[in-house]
């Protein structure tokens, strides 16, 4: 029967996972000063994560299924102070952990998730002129002999400076839209491939973000993810919907993101109102509370259902079920209290709450980004629009 | 562990209510709300569910079930979807037998819970609402002193669902001098000093029976308080209302989504479906994320009161917030997707609208 209580062992590990992720404030100047630096592996004072996975070895077959966990987890870990590294896209758990690699998980074929499982993989869709309208992407791909040949401008790649290597989509036949668009694994040292710039951001900043040129870049010709030369007539292809399908599972994960800086947010003005004498009253009803009182309940109410859309969503992955349309139900959610949580918080707050004393204004300027990337909360709305009327993405526009 | 999943019983629940409020309580919705009559029929069509006796115990003659919350967060979710206002005049009387269950000793129990067993649909009443502007549940006007081993309570309690009808009021109420502690009392409806009046009517809502009781120096015994010398847990009763109130908003919520779908693809405006614009798609987009985001909202509430978590008083407080603010505009929303159709009484939006105001601004007719 639906239940939302955690396991003892899983509390625990959501409680260490926050005493950990707050034992240290190094960061609130870390990132300012040391902007598209390779963050170390330990700032001073900061405990690592390796307090937290021996727990894991205690869960049992009946706790939160896998998935719905880590999103839990996730959401604890973004929402304490010391994550200097942004989202915790670059969480410490093993360097396969980019967006590529779970493209390269969800599509490639068993040879190739032999071959380039440990690579740490970054994402490379987005171009100067197409964003989440993917089918407008211009990065062309031919085949030369056994190689292919990619000509093309990326930009806002995560982890691409830092990265072994990046899946990259390429049109092979521009005419075809949406099935012509194939994925590729191109490795950094490919002929052809140049790194042009690191991006400066609002925040996330110890999360590099990169532009790549591709002047007719040459990569083996079995580097095409999921192996598969054809162009379907009519609609996309399998791999294409075989790469769309990788957003069922990174798309909760990046809105476990958003919601976890709303509860750092929210946790954030909870307590400092708590220590100015502000508290909420659960007993109370509306007519007793004061107006900020009031503003951390909504607050808390809209972080919280934030939070059970993105488990909803991962708990369908791990029971087997569809999640396409939950998938981006949550991460429209997530890109919302990203939002207007940390924002909500800083009215709550005042203004010594712009500070770089105090970390709330880094969690505005950290959350702000998920509501867009992996596709804007506008693309997650148009594309639950689409799926509850019915109708085709040339239907609804 | 965290999950979504129902069990057996409720997914069977869930889908015959749902086959229930769209094959009978829906179509007859419109003209129940226009006559602001509750026909005898329906009272008796939800009873022959047996889902107010399911959870009695067989010492009482009952079904035996568990007590669930949440069971009745998903039954009241399925009926909301058909009609919000029969789904109330339905499920009242398991405010009462729920308050008994959770709360009543056994000589409460004994004496009340037989009576919800039988063929015939039986009307009981939880009495919260009071009169006054900025009511707070927790700050009862009405009071209860002691006297002897016994008690008087004096006060007007309002909007109580089933009330015209209802055999036994539970009352809710505050003993002066006792930090407002809030108790609750069986009072019959024959008991000296109770006066039992019609309602005006109200916004919402408006077809349920409602009634409001003045009791002036109404003397009961000891044994009236629930839960006798110890008392009871006010606050979880009223949350239990609360999200009672919310589950039933979020059915409202989904039927009124659902209703608007369609439409949005009938209606041409500019040479294309209204549907097709994204004016209006993203606002049928976000009425159903928030359907969603409602639903698991009011599940966590119900399973955390349902388990007496500690966390339990919380999750109700933001289910109760997250709903009312949600569940009112997407009923505005879906009325104004309808146009000036949608202020027009021949269609239902308007009365969802009013409905889903009233739901979530009482603190709840109806308990998970």
């Amino acid at each position: 029967m639906a239940d939302f209580r955690l396991s003892d062992i899983d509390q625990q590990i959501l409680d260490k996972v926050i005493e950990v992720g707050n034992s240290t404030t190094a960061h609130t100047r870390y990132y300012e000063d040391h902007e598209h630096e390779f963050p170390p592996a330990r700032l001073e004072g900061e405990r690592g994560f390796e307090e937290v996975f021996p727990l894991f070895g205690q869960r049992k077959p009946d706790d939160t299924p896998m998935m719905t966990f880590m999103m839990a987890v996730s959401m604890a870990r973004g929402s304490t102070n010391g994550v200097v590294r942004g989202l915790g896209l670059a969480m410490p758990a093993g360097r396969a952990s980019g967006l590529g690699n779970a493209a390269l998980q969800s599509a490639g074929t068993a040879e190739q998730k032999a071959k380039w499982g440990n690579l740490f993989l970054a994402m490379s869709i987005t171009e100067p002129g197409a964003g989440s309208d993917t089918k407008a992407i211009s990065t062309t791909a031919r085949l030369e002999g056994d190689e292919w040949v990619i000509n093309g401008d990326k930009i806002f790649v995560t982890d691409g400076v830092r990265a072994d290597g990046a899946i990259v989509w390429a049109t092979i036949d521009k005419s075809a839209g949406r099935a012509g668009i194939k994925s590729f694994l191109v490795l950094k040292d490919a002929p052809g491939f140049e790194l042009v710039r690191k991006e400066k951001k609002l925040g996330i900043r110890a999360s590099d973000t990169a532009a790549y040129a591709f002047r007719d870049c040459r990569i083996p010709r079995e580097n095409l993810l999921g192996d598969d030369e054809t162009v379907p007539k009519g609609g996309g292809s399998a791999a294409y919907k075989g790469v769309m399908k990788t957003f069922n599972m990174t798309r909760p994960a990046v809105a476990s993101g958003g919601v976890a800086k709303a509860m750092g947010a929210l946790e954030f003005a909870r307590s400092a109102m708590a220590a100015e004498g502000v508290e909420v009253d659960w007993d109370k009803s509306f007519a007793q509370r004061g107006a900020v009182e009031q503003k951390l309940i909504e607050m808390e109410a809209d972080t919280e259902a934030a939070a059970l859309t993105v488990l909803h969503a991962a708990w369908l992955s791990d029971t087997r079920q569809p999640n396409n349309l939950e998938s981006s139900i949550c991460k429209a959610k997530g890109g919302e209290v990203c939002r207007t949580i940390p924002q909500a918080a800083m009215d709550v707050l005042g203004g010594m709450s712009v500070s770089h004393d105090h970390l709330v204004e880094k969690y505005l300027r950290d959350g702000r980004i998920s509501d867009i990337y992996e596709g804007t909360g506008q693309i997650q709305r148009l594309i639950i629009a689409r799926e509850i009327l019915g109708y085709s993405s040339e239907e609804l526009t | 562990m965290i999950t979504f999943e129902l069990n057996e019983e409720q997914t069977m629940i869930r889908d015959s209510l749902k086959g229930f409020a769209a094959e009978v309580l829906a179509p007859a919705a419109r003209a129940i709300d226009e006559s602001g009559e509750m026909p005898a029929a329906v009272i008796r069509q939800g009873w022959d569910f047996g889902l107010i006796a399911a959870s009695i115990p067989e010492a009482y003659g009952g079904g035996g079930g568990e007590r669930s919350c949440m069971t009745n967060a998903v039954a009241l979710e399925a009926l909301g979807g058909g009609c919000a206002s029969q789904t109330v005049a339905i499920m009242a009387p398991g405010q009462f037998v729920g308050a008994l269950l959770d709360f009543g000793t056994e000589a409460q129990k004994a004496e009340h819970l037989p009576r919800f067993t039988g063929t015939e649909p039986v009307a009981a009443a939880v009495a919260i609402q009071e009169s006054q502007f900025g009511f707070a549940a927790g700050a009862q006007r009405t009071t209860a002193t002691r006297k002897g081993n016994g008690w008087v309570l004096n006060g007007e309690k309002r909007l109580i669902p089933l009330g015209d009808r209802a055999d036994t009021f539970l009352v809710l109420a505050s003993e002066p001098g006792a930090a407002g502690a809030v108790s609750a009392f069986f009072v019959p409806r024959e008991t000296a000093g109770l006066t039992v009046s019609a309602e005006t009517g109200t916004q919402g809502l408006k077809p349920v029976p409602k009634a409001k009781i003045l009791l002036e120096g109404v003397e009961l015994p000891g044994s009236a308080r629930l839960g006798g010398d110890a008392g009871f847990d006010a606050a979880r009763l009223v949350n239990q209302a609360r999200v009672g109130a919310a589950a039933v908003a979020v059915g409202l919520s989904r039927q009124a989504t659902d209703f608007a779908i369609p439409y949005a693809k009938e209606r041409v405006a500019f040479g294309e479906p209204i549907g097709k614009k994204q004016s209006i798609a993203f606002m049928l987009a976000d009425m159903h994320i928030e359907c969603e985001s409602m639903r698991w909202m009011v599940w966590k509430a119900a399973s955390l009161l349902e388990h007496n978590d500690p966390g339990a008083a919380k999750a109700a407080v933001l289910a109760q917030d997250y709903v009312r603010r949600k569940a009112v505009k997407i009923a505005d929303d879906a009325l104004q997707i309808f146009g000036g159709h949608g202020f027009i009484r021949d269609l239902p939006l308007e009365m969802w609208l009013r409905n889903a105001r009233t739901l979530t601004v009482l603190d709840g007719p109806v308990s998970v």
